[in-house]
Formats: structure tokens, sequence, C-alpha cells
């Protein structure tokens, strides 16, 4: 038992720091593809509603491109193959040396682009749940389309997409583990490697695991806070919070 | 030059052609490891969301447990802890005869594969068998049936329809999960693909696994629509 815990001890000795960086590397990919990711996905949503064929065509295309192939092979695509096109392209400009993609860029990259194809879905569902009459009386009151959004129709948007959007991001959290296979150091990259150095899989995964469910739970007990604030307008009389 | 050379030579890709019978066996392998474990968990996830239901307490705490888990930590984590975590306990394995499943990269993957998926299916069945006025049970109650025939009878057809769709997005996302076999040495379409490029190093065989995967889900996408109109064509307006 007690070698166990020297092993997951924090030190030269233990794995203990470099999880805790994993989980670091882990939970900052994944909050910084989320912004990226969710903007993405809402263009993507308000080109599937828009009057344009192209723009129309283009955000179906692009949805189902990227909701039908795996993560896995989309992040191969976009490490792999963006960075021979960089380079390319670097190098076409005379310029010398090699350019790398950084790991977490990639990754970053994947992941947003990902998550944009299925927010977009849950920010389309949300935007028809929005009566036109919110659009024309914003326009009756002077607003222009672009003030109309942002005042009338965005506020109510996040409340009713919360709960799609919350699902996008466990997904996210999850997803980010694929990262480790491009040798980004998160969480699993971290596990994979005391497992090599130890030959101790089960803890260490088991250690992976555990701090996957910690994010996970904490995130679906934030998300159930966000989403009471959220509908606070619309609590019953006494039944709120 | 067998059948499966032809579409990289007809279309001129080089590395399709070397390496189109990987890929077509590796296609054989994702669809055997989809359809099994797709399969197994819904008998799996249906019987654990009526005992998650209906069982004793402490049953549905130890369910509650097991669905959190198996939801809540990525796939990938699952996998490996089967595949290195329990194959490192081989001595207890072989003791109590097990090994040759364990040792399995295949058994692994369809083992994980299959406990995880019937941890999403759970939940699915649950919310559409929890989605059922309670006046259906009670109805079938005053006609006197008993509690199994109302379970498959009256509430198992209409539950079934509410799960319907979530179960087609699962078995989608089990197809692009599936991907994961490749990490822990099976030769799947991607891990087909990754071998092509590895030795290649021709990214377009990667843009042909794309392509191959997305034609799966599109078709699965059309089989599940036309599903659906079907077993629904009863409940459609006229």
């Amino acid at each position: 038992m007690q070698y166990y815990l020297d092993l997951l001890s924090f030190g030269p000795e233990g794995w203990g720091d470099e999880l805790l960086a994993g989980a670091l590397v882990t939970i900052s990919i994944a909050l910084a593809t989320l912004p990226f990711g969710l903007a993405l996905g809402l263009a993507i949503a308000v080109a599937k509603r828009s009057r344009s064929w192209t723009l129309r065509t283009f955000a179906t295309l692009y949805t189902t491109i990227f909701r039908g192939v795996p993560e896995l092979l989309t992040l191969y695509i976009i490490y792999f193959g963006v960075q021979v096109l960089v380079q390319r392209v670097w190098s076409g400009l005379g310029l010398p040396g090699n350019l790398d993609m950084s790991p977490f860029l990639a990754g970053m990259v994947a992941l947003g682009v990902v998550l944009a194809a299925f927010s977009a879905e849950v920010w389309l569902g949300a935007l028809n749940a929005i009566q036109k009459g919110q659009r024309e009386a914003a326009s009756a009151l002077g607003l222009t389309k672009w003030q109309a959004f942002r005042l009338v129709v965005f506020p109510q948007l996040m409340r009713v997409a919360l709960p799609g959007l919350g699902n996008n991001w466990m997904v996210l959290l999850k997803e980010t583990s694929l990262v480790s296979v491009i040798t980004l150091q998160d969480t699993m990259f971290i596990a994979t490697r005391a497992n090599v150095a130890t030959k101790e899989p089960f803890l260490f995964f088991s250690a992976a695991a555990a701090i996957y469910l910690f994010f996970s739970v904490l995130s679906s007990w934030g998300f159930g806070r966000l989403e009471t604030h959220a509908n606070r307008g619309y609590a019953r009389h006494g039944a709120s919070r | 030059m067998t059948w499966c050379e032809y579409p990289g030579a007809w279309i001129g890709l080089e590395v399709l052609q070397n390496y189109g019978c990987r890929m077509a066996s590796g296609l054989g392998l994702t669809l055997q490891l989809v359809a099994i474990s797709f399969g197994l968990g819904i008998v799996i996830g249906l019987g654990l969301a009526v005992l998650r239901l209906r069982g004793p307490k402490p049953v549905r705490m130890i369910l509650q447990g097991y669905i959190t888990f198996f939801r809540g930590t990525p796939l990938l984590v699952q996998l490996f802890l089967i595949y290195y975590g329990l194959g490192s306990f081989r001595l207890f394995w072989q003791d109590v005869g097990l090994w040759w499943f364990i040792r399995d990269p295949l058994y692994c993957c369809l083992l994980a594969f299959t406990i995880n998926t019937a941890a999403y299916q759970a939940e699915i069945f649950r919310g559409a068998l929890q989605s059922l006025p309670h006046g259906q049970a009670e109805a079938a109650r005053a006609l006197g049936m008993r509690p199994f025939a109302i379970f498959l009878r009256v509430e198992m057809p209409q539950a079934m329809i509410v799960a319907l769709r979530p179960l087609g997005n699962e078995l989608i996302v089990m197809i692009k999960a599936s991907a994961l076999a490749s990490l822990v040495t099976l030769f799947d379409l991607m891990g087909a693909t990754r071998l092509a490029f590895a030795r290649s190093f021709d990214l377009s065989i990667y843009l042909v696994a794309a392509l191959i995967y997305l034609a799966l889900v599109e078709i699965i996408r059309r089989v599940w629509d036309g599903l659906e109109t079907r077993l629904t064509r009863h409940l459609a307006l006229r």
C-alpha cells in the first residue's frame, strides 16, 4: 500500500505532481477550445439560417463532415495535414527553417472544429426556439439587426442553449484525452508515461480516470447551477434555486 | 489484382491501391466491433435501465455509480484501464482461466466498448421509460395485466419509439469511437489507415478514411430515418 502511495506522491519519486500538471493541461486545452468552438458553432448556425444558398450549403456540409468523421482522424488530419500545408507555404515564401505546429494548437483546432459542428446544432435549435416576433418587435423599436441579436436574441439564446452546450462541454472534456496521441502532455499522456516507467498501469490509468471523473462531476454540478441561474426568471414563485 | 485493389487503381491513388486490401479488412473489423458491442450494449443497457428504475435501492445506487463512471471518463481511459490495467494482473487471470480473454486486444476492445455503450444506452432507455405517462401502466393494471405483460406489451413498445433517435445517435458515436481500437494495436479501419500512412507518408489516405467513415455515418443516418418513419407510421398525421 505504502508503495502505491509513494508512486502517487508529490516530489521526484512520485508521479503526483506530474499528474496534476497533466490535469492542468487537460483543463487548459478544454477551456481554450471552448470559446473558439462555441463562437464558430454559432456562426455556422447563423449561416444555416441564412438566405444565401452558398452559406447554407457550406454550413450543412461543414456539420455533416465534422460530425461524421472520428475525432481521432480529424486530429491526425489537422496535425499532419495542416503542418505539411503550412510548411509548404512557409518554404514557398522562401523563408528558412522548419515550422512545427505545436500539439496544443493542433489539438485546439481539431477539437474546436468538431465542437463547432456539434454546438452549431444546439445553437440552431435555440435560435429556432426564439419567436420571430422578438426580432420584429426589436426592429419596430428601431434596433439594428446586430443590436437586436446582441440585446434581445442572444440573452434568451443562452438560456435555451445551456443544457445542450453543457453536453457539448462534457464531450469535449473527454475528447481532450485524444490529444495525448499527438504528444501533448495531458493527463492521459502522463499516465501512459508513468505506466511505461513503473509498470503499474492499473494504478495510473485509475488515477487518470479519477481526474476526468472529477472534472466531469464538477462540470455537471456547475452547469446545474448555471441553468438554475439562467432560468431564475422562469422559476415558479417560492421554487427558485 | 484482387477486388480490393481496384478502387485505388481506378481513381489512380497508389497508396489506396497498395493498402486497399488492408483498408477493406480494417473496415470489416470496424463494422464487427461496432455491431457486436452495440448489440450487446442494447441488451445490457436495457437490463440496467430496468434495474436502475425498479431494482432494490443498493442495486440502484451501484448502477448509478457505474453509469456516472463510464459516462464521466473518456473511452480511451477505460480502454487502457482494461487492456493495460487488467492485463497487468496476469497471474490472477491465469488462475481463474480468463487470461486468453484479457490478453487479446480484440476482446479487451469489445469489453470496453460494450460496457461503455451499455452505460450510455441505459440512460437512453431510462429516459424513454420515464417519459411514459403513469396512466399507461395504471390503465394496464386496471385491465388486469400482470407486471411483466405490462412492461412487455404496454411500456416497451412506446419506450422503444422514444429511444429510437438517441439510439441512432449512440450508434454513430460508437462508429466514430471505434477508431480508438487502433490505439491498442488493432487494425480496424483507422489502424489500417495509420499503417498505410506510416509506410507511405501519403496524407491522402487519411482523407480516404474520413470519406469512408463519413459514408458509414451517412448510411446509418438514412437507414435510421427510414426506420423511424416506418415504426412511427401509426403516429403520423395524415
